[in-house]
């Protein structure tokens, strides 16, 4: 629950900077996407069900505004928008897939 | 060209049906009988509030009271209880129609009569006594609610005819159907006499689109975030419409090419249309924004030009005007609706760049930079705001804010410029809904302002 703790003190903005920090090379991308996540949920206030690769992110509890939100959060903390800047766009089907997204996003940038 | 009864009447195929989440109603039904009982005659010649609790029962409401009532008045879904009485005031009305019991109503001190089936046969002589206004609120406006003025003819202008012998269709939307877009595919299912699916704001997604997949749905539409929505879903393999349809938001390349991946045999098709201007052209290249001969062409019944880049339309199905006295203009003295919509030429192609007076366009829901400022402005720690479009992938746009505060140390610390910014967004959620409160917060030392002395949006 560290990340909840973190969302709790700073914005989503700021605390996933933190995150980013902190963690490692492999493990920063998804402990910023699973904060942002946290932080629209409260913020929405809506009911996230726990995260798992296999969930499938219309049935996660979120709406098409918190998802807006968290590609615009992830966009500030990270540099990265793998929705606007890929050829080819690809829409996530579950939240393994948005992981992945991202992860490929980054390590495209050489990060 | 009839009212939409008498339309529905010739039109209705065996079979073709409404189908609501937990209700159905044959369309044959509806033309041939009414569920008003004896309160029918009560209403001829009035002006009626059509405010249901589903989308069948506005369907039904619309059958019912056009071409019977004076003037209906098509209450959308998020009308708040608390403008009941100024709309009714305002648009005249003298009864309300409904499809179930509703405190809200009582209050209004008119009679309220509530939809039954239909059972009391409707002659054709005893329909369509006069042509109905129709009122429909525009989206997005801040304080009271707006109303414009339609007619049953203007609302279906820019439905073609199909050739006879085609095969059946069974639409769908995404939208509310008492909103235009979705009163638009209504009119199309209606005067065509073909099946429609309607959804319902509290059923989740995946349900709908399996509804539209088991009852064949052959023509489906939505705003762009609406399809990006169902993409996102990972089922879109459960439809297989020939008709995909975007209209509400620009419809940018990369929707129109996920759709085209994920309906390689649909037709898609992106509308230009507005409440206020009514349909204005369709699209059906598959490239985004649209041609650049489409703006001066004369002949058509749509005639269009961009002045001071926004796009102007004059056209017969476009709203007459505004409701109320002292309601402002709708068109300018020629006759043209100023829609706010900016567009550059580029290339040969007319692309959209946002609104004048920067409204906001989240998902479909529109918002004005000035009521979200209002708020954020209220704030003691604030000195002035400026409220923006900040482009979204998912929902088109989002709602971002550049903040000045009075004291600019304040935000220094970075744990300091955290509480603020919370205390901020704190504020906005508790005055506005969800989709007008800022999805970030900037600081900034300062705004500009014009010449004028108003903020400048946009350099902002």
């Amino acid at each position: 629950m560290t990340e909840m703790t973190i969302a709790a003190e700073g914005s989503g903005a700021d605390a996933a900077r933190l995150v980013q920090a902190q963690g490692g090379a492999a493990g920063s991308v998804r402990d910023a996407v699973v904060l942002q996540f946290h932080q629209a949920a409260a913020n929405q206030e809506k009911n996230l069900h726990p995260l798992s690769d296999e969930l499938v992110l219309l049935e996660c509890g979120l709406d098409s505004l918190c998802f807006a939100i968290i590609v615009a959060e992830l966009d500030d903390a990270l540099g990265l928008d793998p929705f606007s800047d890929a050829d080819e766009v690809f829409f996530p089907v579950t939240f393994g897939d948005f992981v992945a997204l991202y992860e490929a996003a980054a390590a495209k940038a050489g990060r | 060209m009839g009212d939409l009864r008498t339309r529905l009447a010739e039109a209705a195929r065996d079979g073709a049906q409404l189908f609501g989440p937990s209700s159905r109603l044959s369309l044959v039904e509806l033309a041939r009988a009414s569920g008003l009982g004896e309160d029918r005659d009560s209403l001829a010649g009035r002006a009626v509030l059509a405010r249901t609790g589903t989308q069948i029962g506005a369907a039904q409401a619309l059958v019912e009271l056009d071409g019977l009532a004076r003037r209906i008045v098509i209450a959308p879904p998020d009308l708040a209880d608390e403008h009941l009485a100024q709309v009714v005031e305002t648009a005249g009305i003298e009864a309300v129609v409904t499809d179930a019991a509703d405190e809200a109503l009582d209050g209004l001190g008119l009679p309220v009569r509530v939809l039954a089936a239909p059972s009391l046969a409707v002659s054709a002589q005893d329909s369509g006594r006069l042509a109905s206004e129709w009122l429909m609120f525009t989206s997005g406006t801040t304080g009271a609610p707006k109303m414009v003025i339609h007619t049953l003819q203007g609302l279906t202008g820019a439905i073609r005819p199909r050739a006879a012998g085609a095969s059946p269709i069974v639409w769908g939307t995404f939208y509310d159907i008492r909103r235009y877009g979705g009163l638009q595919i209504l009119l199309r299912a209606l005067t065509a006499g073909s099946s429609m699916i309607l959804s319902d704001a509290h059923e989740p997604v995946t349900r709908h689109l399996d509804r539209l997949g088991a009852l064949g749905v052959t023509h489906l539409s939505g705003t762009p975030s609406h399809w990006r929505r169902l993409l996102m879903t990972g089922e879109a393999r459960r439809i297989a419409p020939g008709y995909v349809r975007l209209s509400g938001e620009i419809a940018d390349q990369a929707v129109l090419d996920s759709l085209k991946a994920a309906f390689p045999a649909a037709a898609i098709g992106h509308a230009y249309a507005s409440t206020e201007a009514g349909v204005g052209f369709e699209v059906d290249d598959g490239l985004e924004g649209f041609p650049e001969h489409f703006v001066g062409r004369a002949g058509g019944p749509v005639e269009m030009k961009v002045e001071d880049g926004s796009l102007r339309i004059r056209s017969p199905r476009a709203a007459l005007g505004y409701a109320g006295e002292a309601a402002p203009a709708l068109a300018d003295a020629d006759g043209f609706v100023d829609t706010g919509d900016m567009v550059e030429l580029k290339d040969g192609r007319w692309r959209f760049c946002g609104r004048r007076n920067g409204v906001i366009n989240v998902g479909g829901l529109k918002v004005h930079p000035e009521e979200v400022e209002a708020v954020i402005n209220r704030h003691p720690a604030v000195r002035a705001s400026l409220v923006r479009a900040r482009k979204s992938p998912i929902t088109g746009a989002l709602v971002a804010a550049d903040v000045a505060l009075a004291d600019p140390a304040a935000a220094e610390a970075p744990e300091a410029q955290a509480a603020l910014r919370a205390s901020i967004l704190a504020a906005c959620r508790a005055a506005l809904p969800l989709h007008k409160a800022p999805a970030s917060v900037r600081f900034v030392p300062g705004l500009a302002v014009t010449a004028g002395g108003k903020l400048d949006r946009a350099h902002g």
